[in-house]
């Protein structure tokens, strides 16, 4: 698996990726010193799992950035010209890359989720935040998945896209714009939005959980699909993506 | 050997490069010459695999770039030296690319060594220098020890230290049996550097052949004469056949320079028989630039409005010029 060797040398030779791995990280765990750090009684004993993880979303994005990074700064420096050079196979290289962003993304994604919840357990101590049914697990360990998954598709934006700011662009405009102003379009948007792939994503995350203090609904509850085939049509619109912008870098002239 | 049949590759309504066939033999090495935008890159690309051909194909020792089984083991190129990241080591830009064709990490070693940038390896490419970036770009291409190399322009902007150790290493590249094709836009280089030249303009095959018979073949004599009875004399002269043209050179007014291979002869005792009085007869042999420019005359892309400019350059004794030996012949 040489591909892999190269994408893991070529990701940890520059700075960049260090620094949003760990502004990932700490801000999903920052986020979740504040939303429990200053609970008190009734409160803080309504505090849920849930509660912890509102930073996740962004820690999601970051990597998301470095994801397409990873690919758009090859094309800014030309560096992907000469990895095609060494790897004629560009699907296999593309994919390779695709591997190693996707694997941390999730790796990351678990230490932001379980750090979070970590220190959501240490400040509402008074709170009930054991991990005890499937949902809490889904939401805490699931979060590496749906970190995973959105690094996919942040590779496919960024091969077809090749350029940062627009790629970038894309990747926080869609979920956070895009699937959320659907819903104002006449009779379609609510199926529209329903059916939106990181709506899909946060549907996996957040069905059935307790959102005690955030309140009912802080969840969203309009869910198209069962959290697993949530999860799966998430997934299947990044493979389609990538399928389609693999396609695209092997015609295309590098 | 690099082989190309009937390669085109179109943009659009543009040609880049139009059927286009040459070979490129080891051993030895080719320059790739040809005015800017001719399609000297383009073609490169292709044959690295980066652009797919229009139409036609090009082959290195048969097969297609995209077939090659760890290519960097069979092809080095230096395209762009620009082409690494500014924030990454000299040593980790090599390392990743020994490590997609499966070479061990002393070949890093070797090949910083080869081009003697093993005290900066650890330093951020992109506060290189354009000759040490041009270095790095060489160390890439000696990677995987290859029997082909692929240069473009790799004297473009270098200091002249850095040109030479270019041209010594190329030689030094051939001489170890490797094919190397190296690609500019300086005929006077070419002849320094190059046995073999493949000269394209527009995208289209103007001449292969040796160095020598192409400087040989395109560089026919011109006898400039000053007199006069200018006008007068170039009558004469045309009523013999003879072609032509005037043209103003600087400090010396117009002059009249005759084309074929006549000796001076010849035309002094012409002018003697219409009693021309003449104030200088010299043989004019082309220099490399003038056999570039006539054999390419007609393929440069963007022509110059005032084509005066071009001559005047031409008389300017450059750097490039001296070191392509002296143009006149007394």
């Amino acid at each position: 698996m040489s591909v892999i060797a190269v994408e893991r040398i070529k990701l940890f030779s520059t700075r960049s990726p260090w620094w949003c791995m760990i502004v990932a990280a700490v801000l999903t765990v920052g986020f979740a010193a504040l939303t429990t750090g200053f609970l008190k009684g009734a409160e803080e004993q309504q505090a849920t799992i849930f509660i912890t993880q509102p930073g996740a979303q962004l820690s999601q994005m970051v990597m998301m950035v470095m994801a397409a990074l990873a690919v758009t700064t090859e094309y800014r420096f030309g560096t992907i010209r000469t990895s095609f050079q060494a790897v004629p196979q560009r699907a296999a290289l593309l994919l390779g890359k695709t591997a190693v962003v996707a694997f941390l993304a999730g790796v990351i994604g678990l230490i932001a989720s379980f750090g979070a919840w970590g220190i959501g357990s240490l400040f509402a101590s008074n709170a009930d935040l054991a991990i005890n049914t499937g949902a809490e697990w889904r939401l805490l360990a699931g979060q590496g998945l749906i970190f995973s998954i959105s690094a996919v598709f942040a590779v496919a934006v960024g091969i077809l896209i090749r350029q940062s700011a627009g790629a970038i662009a894309i990747l926080i405009l869609w979920p956070l714009l895009v699937e959320n102003l659907v819903n104002l379009i006449p009779k379609v948007g609510d199926d529209l939005a329903r059916w939106a792939p990181f709506a899909n994503g946060s549907s996996f995350l957040n069905q059935g959980q307790d959102f005690g203090l955030a309140g009912q609904g802080a969840g969203g509850s309009d869910f198209a699909l069962s959290p697993w085939w949530a999860l799966l049509y998430f997934a299947g619109w990044a493979a389609a993506l990538m399928t389609i912008a693999l396609v695209s870098a092997s015609k295309r002239d590098a | 050997m690099i082989e190309a049949k009937g390669l085109t590759k179109r943009y659009g309504a543009t040609v880049a490069v139009d059927n286009l066939s040459f070979e490129v033999k080891p051993g030895r090495v080719t320059g790739f010459l040809g005015p800017n935008g001719a399609g000297k890159s383009t073609t490169m690309r292709m044959i690295l695999g980066l652009d797919t051909p229009t139409s036609g194909e090009v082959t290195i020792d048969g097969q297609r770039y995209r077939d090659l089984h760890r290519p960097l083991t069979k092809v080095g190129a230096l395209l762009d030296a620009k082409w690494v990241h500014p924030n990454r080591s000299a040593r980790a830009h090599l390392l990743w690319m020994a490590a997609s064709n499966k070479l061990p990490k002393s070949s890093v070693d070797k090949a910083l060594d080869m081009v003697g940038l093993t005290s900066v390896a650890s330093k951020r490419a992109g506060a290189f220098s354009l000759g040490m970036s041009q270095r790095l770009g060489i160390a890439g291409a000696l990677l995987g020890d290859p029997e082909v190399l692929l240069f473009d322009e790799p004297v473009n902007g270098l200091d002249p230290e850095g040109i030479v150790w270019i041209r010594t290493f190329m030689h030094r590249l051939a001489d170890e049996g490797r094919t190397v094709l190296v690609s500019s836009h300086l005929l006077s280089e070419m002849a320094l550097t190059a046995e073999d030249l493949v000269v394209i303009g527009r995208g289209k095959l103007i001449a292969q052949s040796t160095t020598q018979e192409f400087v040989d073949r395109a560089s026919g004599t011109t006898v400039k004469v000053r007199t006069p009875q200018l006008d007068q004399f170039a009558g004469v002269l045309n009523e013999q056949h003879l072609a032509t043209r005037i043209e103003d050179v600087e400090d010396q007014g117009k002059v009249l320079f005759v084309e074929g291979d006549l000796t001076t002869d010849q035309i002094g005792e012409a002018a003697a028989a219409h009693g021309i009085v003449l104030h200088e007869l010299t043989l004019q042999r082309g220099s490399l630039e003038q056999a570039f420019m006539q054999m390419t005359g007609d393929s440069v892309e963007y022509h110059a409005h005032e084509e005066i400019a071009a001559v005047t350059s031409l008389d300017a004794p450059d750097a490039a010029e001296v070191a392509a030996g002296p143009k006149e012949d007394n």
